[in-house]
């Protein structure tokens, strides 16, 4: 047993634990120091000034000398110190976090207490994120995301060692695996990392005695951790099934929509206010201009690194250079994923995935792009590969299939999906083609766009309603719209033109699939699924029922009291 | 109106006549408010454009006035064996499927107008915030009886998000 997986057993032991005993500089005491840095340099100059005679001014400083106050300020600024460390100290203190067998909660706060709790059963992903300066002090945010908008639980920050192992217990507990096969698993898991000694836990131990004092041995921990790969080697396969060349994660941002503006900015807009003369316009747009590099830098920093693989609680998706995050998602957590192509991408082929959660992390994904977010751009290949990973069951030569027709085909006549008629053409004239359902026993397939071609994925066992839909106009073309309900999310699960009849029959048979599946999944206790079913909701939650009659307990409590 | 969206196997239940009662004040109200607003403009502000505002709200309310019993009409619901089907609209119509075992929370709700003539106002809540089903003019002892129903159905299906 080694000893981070020790040290996350002993932290999901259900009784409160502190934070990273840094957590209060990295989160407010950065600004602090930067403070006190410029009130030195502004000393030092001053000093220098007296020292070589230059110009003297009549700054604060030298001010306060002539007076022979500068003792006096000097003893403020010292209280001053210790109140913020008395703070800091105070705050870490009263910043607790526990994990038992059903929630995970955080309590903080000095004078108005929070208390945060989330269910673990209601778990739909928990990610790691160790910003830059974070990182160099071997510390991580961990964020269990919970159900429900706005209900994420925050752990910041946690020792980077522990962050890792801790999200496999509590991914391990969500799982509804028992508490002794959890053990066993952790352990076994980590005897089969030991001899691959590849970097990072699995390193050999740091002999004590050969490595010289203990700063040099804790700065050689902290690099080994800074340079440890994101994926750690005992809970995933090491390689990610999409590796992004930096050639075309460049080209996917150069071929954004963004480039259009800053390409008609340039090419339009400078010549124009060359030949009229009237340069005073670059003013407001030239920051915007320097601030485009930045721009494209940060994107393709962020995007760097780039993995995703297949772990048993669920895929991992990492990214980044400096600032790195890494999110886990447990199986059954994706309520909708959408393949689309952006006009510009046509030519070369690429691909990106977004996808609807029932909660997303707080944190920007990769590139700078919402957190939805699964695959930044791609081939056809990777897009299969990431779709295999995220659907499991829905993968097999007739899928992929299906599949590819779904985001290549232009909608011919018995490719598998069922297209819009003729008559709905006028409603969309170019992509009623496209427009195109197809059904598979696990999932219904959306087709759309033909300019921005996009197809939607929507499994029955996440639907959450049906409609159909009908204005006038579409009664006197006998089309309808019919929409799969999902939680909300950036996937639009709407199909603009089906054959009235089709989606009459469409609805029946979606309503029929969404009860069943619904029935069979088990995937809110994904590793359960061998055991006895075990009703999570308790009876002391009916008891609560009256006029009216929650089923479900809210996700998360937050609690604030006013102490004073 | 061969193309009305319609679903050959479905019985649908009706909601009570009295929900037209309902629909009525609701249209009467808002007819004066805006009747209100056109006095004001002709008597303070002394402009024209009052009549405009009086006589088009007029129009209109006595338009919505004359289909509320249509538009009452078009509301209808059924409990199948896996899911409750709803429908409502004349003009613009809707048809929702919500599976029992999607249900998060079932909620009654009454207006004062609804309250006197004892009437309920029934809302099913899932996970995505676009199934928006309110099943409107339920005889009181009926919305309670079928959110029990309900919320009985759902507990035996309940299932993850």
């Amino acid at each position: 047993m080694t000893q981070a997986v020790r040290a996350a057993e002993q932290l999901t032991d259900g009784n409160w634990h502190r934070l990273h005993p840094a957590t209060p500089l990295l989160k407010g005491g950065i600004a602090l120091l930067a403070i006190a840095g410029a009130i030195i340099a502004n000393l030092r100059e001053a000093l220098i000034e007296s020292f070589f005679g230059g110009p003297r001014e009549e700054d604060p400083v030298s001010l306060l000398y002539r007076n022979g106050l500068l003792g006096w300020a000097l003893l403020i600024a010292l209280a001053f110190v210790l109140l913020f460390v008395l703070g800091f100290y105070v705050s870490w203190r009263m910043h607790e976090f526990r994990v038992t067998e059903d929630v995970v909660e955080v309590r903080s706060g000095i004078l108005f207490r929070t208390h945060r709790k989330g269910r673990l059963d209601r778990v739909q992903g928990i990610n790691i994120m160790r910003p830059l300066v974070p990182r160099l002090f071997g510390a991580a945010k961990l964020e269990v995301n919970v159900a429900e908008q706005n209900a994420n639980v925050q752990l910041s920050y946690l020792r980077s060692r522990d962050a890792d192992a801790l999200r496999r217990r509590i991914l391990g507990l969500a799982s509804g695996k028992r508490s002794e096969a959890l053990v066993e698993g952790g352990d076994a898991a980590t005897a089969r990392a030991v001899p691959g000694a590849g970097a990072g836990e699995g390193l050999p131990p740091v002999h004590p005695g050969d490595s010289g004092p203990a700063a040099a041995r804790l700065i050689e921990e902290r690099a080994r951790e800074f340079l440890a790969p994101e994926l750690d080697p005992d809970a995933a396969p090491p390689e990610s099934v999409v590796t992004i060349p930096l050639g075309r994660l460049a080209g996917s941002i150069a071929l954004s929509g963004f480039t259009i503006v800053l390409a008609l900015v340039l090419f339009v807009g400078v010549p124009i206010v060359v030949a009229t003369g009237a340069y005073w316009v670059l003013l407001p747009v030239l920051p915007g201009l320097v601030g485009s590099v930045g721009f494209y830098v940060n994107r393709i920093v962020k995007s760097l690194r780039f993995s995703i693989a297949g772990t048993p609680d669920g895929i991992r998706v990492g990214y980044g250079l400096l600032s790195t995050s890494n999110d886990t998602l447990p199986p059954g957590r994706i309520h909708a994923v959408e393949v689309l192509q952006p006009l510009l991408w046509r030519s070369t082929g690429w691909w990106t995935i977004r996808i609807t959660r029932a909660s997303n992390s707080s944190t920007p994904g990769a590139a700078g792009q919402a957190n939805t977010t699964l695959l930044p751009v791609g081939t056809k290949e990777d897009v299969t590969r990431v779709l295999g990973l995220v659907l499991p069951e829905f993968v097999g030569e007739t899928s992929t299939a299906l599949l590819l027709t779904g985001i290549l085909g232009r909608g011919e006549d018995g490719d598998g999906f069922v297209n819009a008629p003729r008559r709905g053409r006028v409603l969309r004239p170019f992509s009623w083609r496209r427009t195109g359902f197809a059904m598979d026993s696990n999932a219904l397939l959306l087709r759309s766009g033909a300019v921005w071609r996009h197809l939607v994925i929507v499994p029955h066992a996440r639907l959450q309603s049906i409609a159909l839909r009908q204005g006038p106009l579409e009664r006197r073309l006998g089309v309808n719209r019919i929409q799969a309900h999902t939680v909300v999310g950036p996937v639009d699960t709407e199909l603009g033109i089906v054959d009235r009849e089709t989606s009459v029959r469409l609805f029946e048979d979606l309503a029929v699939s969404a009860a069943t599946s619904g029935r069979i999944d088990r995937s809110h206790r994904w590793a359960a699924a061998a055991e006895p079913e075990v009703e999570v909701e308790s009876e002391r939650e009916s008891e609560r029922e009256s006029e009216r009659g929650p089923l479900l307990e809210d996700s998360t409590v937050v609690e604030r009291e006013d102490v004073r | 109106m061969s193309n009305r969206l319609e679903l050959a196997t479905v019985e649908w239940r009706r909601v009570s006549p009295k929900q037209i009662g309902v629909e009525l004040v609701g249209t009467l109200i808002s007819a004066l408010v805006l009747v209100t607003v056109g006095v004001f403009v002709l008597v303070v502000i002394e402009s024209d454009l009052g009549w405009a505002i009086i006589g088009g709200s007029v129009v209109l309310h006595g338009i919505m006035a004359i289909f509320a019993a249509r538009r009452v009409r078009s509301i209808g619901y059924q409990l199948r064996e896996d899911d409750l089907v709803f429908r409502r609209g004349i003009m613009w119509q809707r048809i929702v499927a919500v599976p029992y075992g999607r249900m998060q929370l079932v909620d009654i709700t009454r207006g004062p107008v609804a309250r006197a003539l004892g009437l309920a106002e029934l809302k099913l809540v899932t996970a995505a915030a676009v199934t928006a089903v309110t099943i409107p003019g339920l005889v009181s002892e009926d919305a309670e009886e079928l959110r029990d129903r309900l919320v009985e159905l759902a507990e035996s299906r309940r299932a993850g998000l």
